[in-house]
């Protein structure tokens, strides 16, 4: 069976008319990831390839910033002073053009295109192609220096823009992502916030197994960022952390959200197995059911 | 051009092109706020102190770490800025060159990427800071602009029409001494030839600290009877492929004559387009190898790149016919 437009269904959620509650909001947030979450399994099924793992430790991050935090809508996507979001973790693709879709950057029936040939929906992210994108990305380690430039740009312009870039943690093994830091750091770019998806699994093994990233807080800290734990599948937790920044004024700030690869589903959590696994027949319909 | 006029354009005041790059550069940020300079520590090596003296706020320094330097580019050009990124090419191609694929030309980012002290130029350093392959990987990437100007007046010329565009552009800044071969009115056109000399029995093609060494080896065999037609050839992509076709079909065959790996480089460009559309003799003059240690104007020589290696590949050329 392959992707067809009957498979992208996902409501349009929107944002949530100013000054909502912070429970509305939470609520707002948990039904997106929910909705999300059901579209990217169809996604990945149907399209017989993506990165379910880590697209489902990444959603409620990407929930929490679109539903929520950034300062961006369809109407204002390409307006200079928008908060800018860079996915450097560019293989959850599905994940954020998902997310896109479910706040209407995206029309839900180009979600049936992904990975087709000469779709706008490649396996990662372009900017050109995508409304919404900021960054191509795919290779590791480019999101962040990316996301230092973005940051630095609205500092010469003295404006309030806010840059947000989503690393996961085994991509934080490329060195670039350390050069990228100690320029933040020494930059004191406060509007710059990295969100370090801590699932602890990479391709083929955990994180400690390959190249241990820990002490992860105290390597941020002594590159001269605030450091801040979460946990990342909380959404009231999330919506406080990444709303509040800067924890410092004058230093960037570092989330480290605690996610599992897979989340919330049963026989995907914490496995990684399912880094680029595609879910059967039985599978996803056992998925969809926990979703629901 | 006669003889004497040879001697003198080998007897002319040289030029380093960093000083008409910060100058130009320096102009260009005083008309338009948004141009902005980054670098990777190598404030004094691209001649940068009195743009940071001028525009504090405007040189980014991001360390040693060119692949952050690369990337922070990207960021800025996202963010409205025009970032004219200066560093020497050997690491700037080299070690972030996956930054300039993705970041940079997919991306389609309007990135100026200026390659300091390319080619031989630091010598006597040896292979690690030679940059003799930066024009072969870069033009093998797609959206990128390849430029290699021959004196300061094309230097800055091209990088006036560089900071007009939008768009990925790599320009090769020499710091080895070059005369002028350009007249002050000079105006940088993309992906067109210059002839710099008429001439219908040999073409000799080259660009940058190459270029003016073509014009005097053309002097020598003009004085032996042969016309050797000189091709100026700034932008390596895209090519100027009708002035390549024309040249292998009026004349006997084309030397090429570049300070860069003899693979892949202006030399490859002509080869391929010959090949394809108007199959003709073609001689290509570079590296084969990494350098020795030696001064540039040393290993310029030694590899063939002087006036008399050049005029000894186009006699040869001449003497075998076509």
């Amino acid at each position: 069976m392959t992707l067809t437009a009957e498979h992208a269904t996902m409501p349009v959620l929107g944002r949530l008319p100013m000054h909502s509650s912070r429970a509305e909001q939470v609520a707002h947030i948990a039904e997106a990831a929910r909705q999300i979450r059901i579209q990217d399994l169809k996604l990945v099924h149907y399209a017989g390839a993506g990165h379910i793992g880590g697209d489902f430790s990444a959603i409620d991050i990407l929930a929490t910033l679109y539903g929520a935090v950034l300062d961006i809508s369809p109407e204002t996507v390409h307006d200079p002073e928008r908060d800018r979001f860079i996915l450097s973790k560019g293989h959850v693709a599905g994940a954020l053009y998902t997310t896109l879709a479910a706040f209407g950057f995206l029309p839900v029936q180009e979600l049936a295109t992904f990975l087709k040939p000469l779709s706008a929906l490649n396996g990662h992210p372009n900017r050109n192609k995508v409304a919404g994108v900021e960054a191509n990305t795919g290779p590791l380690g480019h999101g962040l220096p990316v996301a230092v430039g973005h940051a630095l740009s609205a500092k010469l312009d003295v404006s309030l823009r806010r840059t947000y870039v989503l690393v996961g943690d085994g991509e934080l093994q490329e060195g670039s992502n350390w050069e990228a830091m100690m320029a933040a750091s020494q930059y004191q770019l406060d509007r710059l916030t990295v969100i370090v998806d801590r699932n602890r699994l990479q391709q083929g093994a955990t994180t400690k197994e390959t190249n241990d990233l820990d002490p992860l807080p105290d390597k941020a800290a002594a590159f001269g960022f605030a450091v801040v734990e979460v946990n990342g599948h909380d959404h009231g937790e999330l919506l406080d952390v990444l709303s509040a920044v800067p924890f410092r004024p004058g230093k960037p700030t570092f989330v480290i959200a605690h996610t599992h690869k897979g989340h919330p589903i049963s026989f995907m959590s914490n496995n990684v197995a399912w880094h680029h696994r595609v879910p059967d027949a039985a599978e996803f319909e056992q998925a969809l059911k926990e979703l629901k | 051009m006669t003889v004497l006029e040879t001697r003198s354009i080998a007897d002319q005041p040289r030029y380093d092109c960093r000083d008409a790059y910060v100058e130009t550069l320096a102009q260009l940020a005083e008309a338009d706020h948004r141009i902005v300079g980054v670098v990777n520590d190598s404030v004094g090596s691209s001649k940068l102190n009195s743009f940071r003296k001028a525009f504090p706020d405007r040189l980014i320094n991001v360390g040693i770490a060119e692949q952050d330097m690369v990337g922070v580019a990207s960021g800025l050009a996202n963010g409205g800025r025009i970032p004219f990124v200066s560093a020497a090419s050997c690491f700037l191609t080299a070690r972030a060159l996956e930054q300039i694929k993705a970041d940079v030309a997919y991306s389609n980012t309007n990135v100026k990427l200026c390659g300091m002290s390319p080619g031989v130029a630091y010598g006597e350093l040896g292979p690690t800071h030679h940059s003799i392959e930066d024009i072969a990987w870069l033009r093998a990437i797609a959206n990128m602009t390849v430029i290699v100007p021959a004196d300061p007046i094309e230097t800055a010329a091209a990088l006036r029409w560089a900071a007009a565009v939008d768009g990925p552009v790599f320009i090769r800044v020499s710091r080895m001494s070059v005369p002028k071969v350009y007249a002050d009115d000079y105006s940088f056109e993309l992906g067109k030839a210059i002839t710099v000399r008429e001439g219908n029995d040999v073409t000799l093609i080259s660009n940058g600290t190459v270029l003016w060494r073509a014009l005097a080896a053309a002097e020598q065999l003009a004085a032996e009877g042969i016309s050797a037609r000189v091709l100026s050839m700034p932008t390596v992509k895209p090519l100027d492929t009708e002035a390549v076709v024309a040249a292998a079909r009026e004349t006997a065959g084309i030397v090429t004559a570049e300070e860069a790996v003899a693979a892949g480089g202006l030399g490859g460009a002509v080869a391929e387009t010959v090949v394809q559309q108007h199959p003709a003799r073609v001689t290509i003059l570079g590296f084969p190898e990494f350098a020795p240690t030696g001064s540039a104007g040393y290993l310029l020589d030694r590899y063939g790149l002087s006036a008399d290696g050049i005029a000894d590949a186009a006699r040869e050329l001449v003497r075998t016919g076509s």
